[in-house]
């Protein structure tokens, strides 16, 4: 399968008062063509900073992006900004988290649709327009050619992520960067812009990354999940193998927390207790033996590295899985 | 529109009669009147005079006199000046410090907003510290002091512009730039908070993300969502600054407005202190009500109609 992005050891550090945020700390990945990836992770493991540097647009300074991000056999992160400008919005596309904030207030949607087709495709302001009214067309939104004129403030919520899509796939991206794009959102709405992103992806073979922090969505539409914990993938592989067969205890602790239905009432949900670690100064050994229930002498001052374990594809980094440790599947994993 | 309109000028001549009143009843309290003077003047002329304005009627007939007057525009002879109307004084004051006002309000936006760009874009950099610094200077450092500092170093030392007086073109220069000082560190301290913030929205990463240049994304996307606390104080601003400057004035010999108020108050003039307050205030509301259209032709979520009185 062709490879549109291959990620090699990226590593993003943020120069703050008290030393150095070490946020992503060597990061792996790949993303073929047409296929959804979906990093997930907790709040502040490093999924956002990611994925916002596969374009560059962590602010740099303080941030300190190097290692390696090749995009359709290129190096972004040797890119001049002008080079990079015509990788954003043309090549790669971006939705955030927040509808509500992420659309200028003081513009037309139309307007904020077209001025990408404007400047990556040379369209003429009229062509870029009825451009804009397809992609509202594609994207679910009722009466296009209307709201095309209309501002942000006007469209609700969903609708107005439903623009976001609009805006992020209007040049035809070859990947589309999703952070978090229904976080923000209302039940209901989350499955609808899903299927928008799914149906267009169809429609254009884009590929996706999915960053995201639920897992029932990841279930539906990833074909791959990468689990970031620290800054670290920590797990990735098949969606099914994750979901079937996770080697990590943090991706089992991902899927405990989740509430299911055939739950019973009393039964607790099962959290992850702790906070992730100080990425100003980050554990010598594994980074999750701390919360980990199943640590060893052998976690705390070495850092496992991220190895092949059973199942095509499918990585863990975890001590675990060493020949050397017990098997998982048995109480206990105290004894190394 | 027609319906926000009328609603603010109704809302203008409720406020307008409010001020006028107050106003006149004020000045009826101060003590004093126009005929006095370090010099006694006899009882009978002085009641002649008093006659004459119709000061020696009862205090209700004067009023209701004062604002007939008023609703048919007539702000009646000045009472310190021989066969002058208020109006007239008004009229040829206002006209230089209008122009003069148009001067200083052009360099204060324009010098402003630039330097709080600067500011921003260079944020914790040398020249946003240095562009702060000089704004500072400019907010603390009174506006007489730069008068005289301009009259000494442009005007006395360097020879390049006339002290005082409004004869020439370049007469105009000094007084502009002491006028404009305040409100232009005032803007570019504005511009640049409001640039700061508005540079870490999300939409300004989603038109880095769409790869819209450094220069787009400043003036399409930021700046225009920056401008609105700007233009909030440029109202009021412009208003303060064409109704001319006591000390601006006094200090470059210019016949502007500023310095017949200060001198209408001092006189007991009580008809041009009438006059130009309201003058004033009318000014000011129309400044206000310029600025509410400015507004809903910057931020689309202003809409005029829904717009509660300010």
């Amino acid at each position: 399968m062709e490879r549109i992005l291959e990620v090699k050891d990226l590593r993003v550090n943020f120069k703050v008062r008290g030393g150095i945020v070490q946020a992503v700390r060597g990061v792996n990945f790949h993303v073929n063509k047409g296929e959804t990836v979906a990093i997930v992770g907790e709040s502040g493991c490093g999924k956002s900073v990611t994925a916002q540097s596969l374009m560059r647009l962590v602010p740099s300074p303080p941030a300190v992006t190097t290692g390696s991000i090749l995009f359709k056999g290129e190096e972004v992160l040797t890119k001049s900004l002008r080079q990079m400008e015509n990788v954003r919005g043309k090549e790669m596309g971006m939705i955030f988290q927040d509808p509500m904030t992420s659309l200028n207030p003081t513009l037309t949607i139309g307007k904020q649709i077209t001025e990408g087709l404007v400047k990556h495709q040379g369209m003429s302001a009229a062509a870029a327009k009825q451009r804009a009214i397809e992609m509202l067309k594609l994207v679910g939104i009722p009466n296009p050619e209307s709201r095309v004129n209309q501002y942000p403030h006007e469209f609700s919520g969903g609708m107005r992520q439903r623009g976001m899509i609009a805006i992020a796939l209007a040049c035809n991206p070859s990947l589309l960067i999703a952070d978090e794009p229904t976080t923000a959102l209302d039940v209901t709405v989350q499955a609808q812009i899903m299927n928008v992103m799914k149906d267009l992806q169809v429609k254009f073979g884009t590929s996706i990354i999915l960053i995201t922090h639920d897992l029932g969505v990841v279930a539906d539409v990833a074909d791959r999940v990468i689990v970031m914990y620290a800054g670290k993938v920590v797990e990735s592989g098949k969606t099914r193998d994750i979901f079937k067969n996770p080697k990590h205890p943090y991706t089992r602790g991902l899927l405990e927390s989740v509430p299911r239905l055939d739950q019973k009432k009393d039964e607790p949900l099962i959290p992850i207790y702790g906070t992730p670690p100080d990425l100003i100064k980050p554990p010598a050994g594994c980074a999750f033996a701390a919360r980990c229930k199943e640590a060893m002498r052998v976690c705390l001052p070495n850092d496992p590295a991220l190895v092949s374990v059973e199942g095509e594809d499918h990585r863990a980094a975890c001590w675990l899985n060493h020949e050397l440790a017990h098997p998982i599947s048995s109480e206990g994993g105290e004894s190394a | 529109m027609i319906r926000f309109l009328l609603k603010k000028l109704f809302y203008m001549v409720v406020s307008l009669f409010v001020l006028a009143s107050a106003t006149f009843f004020l000045m009826k309290i101060i003590p004093g009147n126009p005929f006095m003077s370090e010099k006694e003047i006899p009882k009978a002329i002085r009641a002649m005079l008093e006659a004459k304005y119709g000061l020696d009627k009862p205090l209700w007939s004067q009023y209701l006199t004062y604002l007939n007057n008023l609703i048919h525009l007539d702000l009646g002879m000045s009472m310190k000046q021989q066969y002058t109307t208020v109006s007239s004084i008004i009229g040829t004051g206002f006209l230089y410090s209008l122009q003069l006002g148009i001067f200083a309000i052009i360099l204060s936006v324009t010098a402003g907003i630039v330097l709080g760009i600067i500011a921003a874009l260079n944020h914790r950099k040398f020249l946003d510290t240095f562009t702060i610094f000089i704004a500072v200077l400019g907010v603390s450092i009174p506006n007489f002091v730069v008068a005289s500092g301009l009259q000494y170093f442009l005007g006395v030392k360097l020879r390049w512009f006339d002290v005082a007086g409004l004869n020439d073109p370049t007469d105009y220069v000094m007084p502009t730039i002491a006028l404009a000082v305040l409100p232009a560190a005032f803007i570019a301290r504005l511009t640049r908070s409001s640039m700061l913030e508005v540079l870490t929205a999300d939409y300004i990463k989603t038109a880095r993300a769409k790869g819209m240049s450094g220069r787009i994304i400043l003036y399409r996307h930021a700046l225009r969502n920056a401008i609105l606390p700007v233009v909030t104080y440029i109202g009021p601003m412009t208003a303060n600054i064409i109704t001319g400057s006591v000390i601006v004035e006094q200090i470059f010999g210019i016949g502007g407005l500023g310095k017949f108020f200060v001198n209408s108050i001092t006189n007991r003039d009580y008809t041009l202190i009438m006059g130009l307050t309201l003058f004033y205030a009318v000014i000011l509301m129309l400044a206000r009500f310029l600025t509410d259209i400015a507004y809903a032709f910057i931020d689309p979520r202003i809409k005029l109609s829904s717009r509660k009185e300010g």
